[in-house]
C-alpha cells in the first residue's frame, strides 16, 4: 500500500493517549488534508473515518519505523516531511496546520511503544519485511519431526538437548552484539571453515545462550582462534583436555557469570551455556566431533562445557590484569583444561605451610616425574585466599613460592627412578628442574565463602608453543 | 499438523541438507544379513527366497519377525538386529 500525501497516524486501541486523541482525528482533514489512520490492534478504532485502515499485519507500522503510538507524520510529494509521536499539543496543531486542535486536551501526554516492538513480533516483522542480513542455509522439517530430535538426528549436539535455532531466535541474538552478521572471525578448525558472528549466534541460540552473553562468546569464539592456543591440537589431542573458559571484569559479573559457590560447577546459565556455545562452533563450524578428528582416549566432562569467572578482590591482582589488560578491561582467558582434582588442606593456617600443599598437590599434574610438558591452574578458593592475605602475600608472591618448591633436582624425575620408567631424559640429572615451564602456572581466586578447598586444573600434556599456550581476549560487542 | 519449522544451519555447510544413504558396500563377503519379517502377509514368501539366495553367496543370513506390521519395531529388537549384522533387508508389503 503506497502511502497518499496528508496527514497519517499510527495508532492503537490499548494506547490511552491514542484513546484520548481518537475524537481528534476526524477534525484533521478540516484543512483539506488526506487524513489516513493506521491502526494496529483493533479495526474498531476510529471507525467510520474513511481514511482508517486495519493495519494487521503491522506491514505499515514496520515499514513506518514506528516506535510508538500515536505517531502522527505529514507526508508531501511521496515523503515524509513532518513526525512526532505521543501527544504534544502544539507539534499536532504545527503538522495539521490547525491552531486550536486539541485545545481542550492537557499540552502533553506520552504515547505508548508500538505494537511492532513488542517481544517475538518485532523480530517475525524484520523476518517477513525487512532485511535482516542472514546468511545461513534454511534448513527446513519435515511436518512430523521434532525440533528436538531433528537437531539430534542432524548431528548437532553435543548429547544434549539444544534449543533449535529458528531464525527469531538467531535474530534476537544477534541483537546481542553491534557486530555485523556477516563479519567473518576466522576459520576454525579442524575444517578451517570460515566462522561468521550469524554462526556463532546460530550456535550460542543452540547452547542456550542469552543475547547478552554475545559478546563474551563471540571473544571466546576469537580466542579460541588465535594461534598459539592451538585449537587444532586441543581437539585433536588423545588426551584429556578442551578449551576452557575463564571471564574477568565486569563484564562477566553484569551477565552473572558465576564466580562463587559451585564455580566450576552446574546450576549457572551463564557458565553453562557460553562453554558450550564455544565447543559447539567447534563441533558444527569446524566440523570438531569425537571419534573423528577429536580423538581423545577418555575426554573429559568438562568439554561439554567449562566456564566460569575469577572471584576478584582488591587485595589480588586477577588474572587479566596480571596478563597485561587493565584491571577494569574485561576479557575471556582460554586454557586448555582437564578435570578438576580437588585440593583439601583444612589444617594450614601459614601461608608456608599452604603454600607447601599446593605445590605437592602440584607435583602430580600429568605424572609426578614429568615436568614442563603440561601448564596448571590453580583454583584458590576465599578461605584458603584469606590464608595468604592475612600474612600479606600477593598472588605473585604465592607464585614465586610455588614455583621454588616444585623446582626439584632431576636426577628424582629421571626415567626409571624410584623403579617408574616414566620420567624426563637422563640427561637432565644434576640439573634444577621446574616442575611448570615459564609462565605455564596459572592461579586465580573462586568459590564459594565457605571451605578450606581449592582445585587444580591440569592443562594439557602438550603446553607451550609445542601445544597450546593460554590467551586472552578483551571483550568488546 | 503445524506448519513447517524452518532452522538455520550452525555448520559450515559442507555437507548437503539431506541425510546421505550409507554407502553401499563393495561386498556381502563376510558380512551378516539381517532378514526382518515385519507380518505382513505372504512377506516371508519373498523373504525367505531372499534368504535362499543369500545364503547360496555364502552370506550368513539371521532371520527377524516384527510382532505386527502396525507399529514400529520394538527398541530391543532393532537394538538386536544392530549389534548382531552388517546389514538389513526388510520387506515393507505384500
Amino acid at each position: 500500500m503506497a502511502l497518499p500525501d496528508g496527514l497519517i497516524v499510527i495508532a492503537k486501541r490499548e494506547c490511552p493517549t491514542c484513546t484520548l486523541v481518537e475524537p481528534l482525528l476526524a477534525r484533521l482533514g478540516d484543512g483539506g488534508d488526506r487524513v489516513t489512520v493506521l491502526v494496529q490492534d483493533d479495526p474498531a478504532y476510529a471507525a467510520g473515518m474513511p481514511g482508517a485502515v486495519f493495519d494487521s499485519t503491522l506491514e505499515q507500522s514496520f515499514r513506518l519505523g514506528i516506535e510508538f503510538v500515536p505517531t502522527l507524520i505529514r507526508m508531501r510529494g511521496g515523503r515524509e516531511v513532518a513526525r512526532t509521536h505521543g501527544w504534544h499539543r502544539v507539534d499536532w496543531q504545527d503538522i495539521s496546520g490547525q491552531p486550536t486542535l486539541g485545545a481542550d486536551l492537557p499540552p502533553l501526554r506520552p504515547g505508548c511503544a508500538s505494537k511492532t516492538l513488542e517481544p517475538g513480533i518485532a523480530e517475525a516483522l524484520q523476518l517477513r519485511y525487512g532485511s535482516t542480513g542472514l546468511t545461513a542455509r534454511n534448513v527446513t522439517l519435515g511436518d512430523a519431526e521434532d525440533p528436538m530430535e531433528a537437531c539430534f538426528d542432524r548431528g548437532w549436539t553435543d548429547g544434549l538437548p539444544v534449543v533449535p535455532p529458528t531464525p527469531e531466535r538467531v535474530l534476537r541474538m544477534l541483537a546481542g552484539t553491534t557486530r555485523a552478521p556477516g563479519e567473518v572471525l576466522g576459520l576454525v578448525p579442524p575444517d578451517l571453515a570460515p566462522c561468521t558472528v550469524e554462526k556463532v549466534a546460530i550456535n550460542a541460540v543452540m547452547a542456550g545462550c542469552k543475547p547478552e552473553y554475545m559478546p563474551l562468546v563471540l571473544a571466546a569464539v576469537e580466542a579460541a582462534l588465535i594461534d598459539e592456543f592451538g585449537m587444532h591440537g586441543v581437539l585433536c589431542t588423545t588426551m584429556f583436555c578442551g578449551p576452557l573458559v575463564i571471564v574477568n571484569g565486569p563484564l562477566g559479573r553484569a551477565v552473572g557469570v558465576n564466580s562463587g559457590v559451585n564455580a566450576l560447577g552446574q546450576g549457572h546459565r551463564a557458565n553453562a551455556s557460553i562453554g558450550r556455545a564455544l565447543q559447539l562452533v567447534i563441533r558444527n563450524v569446524g566440523g570438531g566431533r569425537p571419534g573423528e578428528v577429536d580423538r581423545s582416549t577418555l575426554g573429559t566432562p568438562g568439554k561439554y562445557s567449562f566456564c566460569f569467572a575469577e572471584n576478584e578482590i582488591p587485595e589480588w591482582e586477577p588474572l587479566h590484569v596480571q596478563r597485561g589488560f587493565a584491571r577494569e578491561a574485561s576479557t575471556v582467558t582460554l586454557f586448555a583444561g582437564e578435570g578438576v582434582q580437588g585440593v583439601v588442606d583444612q589444617k594450614s593456617r601459614t601461608p608456608e605451610s599452604l603454600a607447601k600443599s599446593f605445590a605437592a598437590c602440584l607435583r602430580v599434574v600429568d605424572h609426578p616425574k614429568l615436568a614442563m610438558v603440561g601448564d596448571a591452574l590453580l583454583v584458590v578458593s576465599p578461605d584458603h585466599c584469606r590464608v595468604f592475605l592475612e600474612a600479606g602475600w600477593s598472588k605473585a608472591r604465592l607464585l614465586d613460592e610455588l614455583t621454588r618448591l616444585l623446582t626439584v633436582p632431576g636426577e628424582q624425575l629421571v626415567a626409571g627412578a624410584d623403579g617408574i620408567a616414566e620420567g624426563i631424559p637422563a640427561a637432565l640429572a644434576g640439573k634444577p628442574i621446574p616442575k611448570f615451564r615459564p609462565g605455564g602456572l596459572l592461579i586465580v581466586r573462586a568459590g564459594g565463602g565457605a571451605g578450606l578447598f581449592s582445585a587444580i586444573i591440569a592443562g594439557w600434556a602438550a603446553s607451550g608453543p609445542v601445544g597450546s599456550i593460554p590467551v586472552t581476549k578483551e571483550i568488546t560487542a | 499438523m503445524t506448519a513447517s519449522l524452518v532452522l538455520l544451519d550452525p555448520t559450515s555447510e559442507r555437507s548437503p541438507v539431506a541425510r546421505a544413504l550409507s554407502v553401499r558396500p563393495p561386498s556381502l563377503r563376510g558380512m551378516a544379513v539381517a532378514v526382518l519379517d515385519i507380518s505382513k502377509a505372504r512377506g516371508n514368501v519373498f523373504l525367505d527366497r531372499v534368504a535362499e539366495l543369500l545364503a547360496a553367496q555364502g552370506v550368513t543370513v539371521n532371520r527377524y519377525r516384527k510382532p505386527t506390521f502396525t507399529r514400529p519395531a520394538p527398541t530391543a529388537l532393532r537394538q538386536q538386529i544392530a549389534a548382531e549384522n552388517q546389514l538389513v533387508i526388510e520387506g515393507l508389503a505384500d
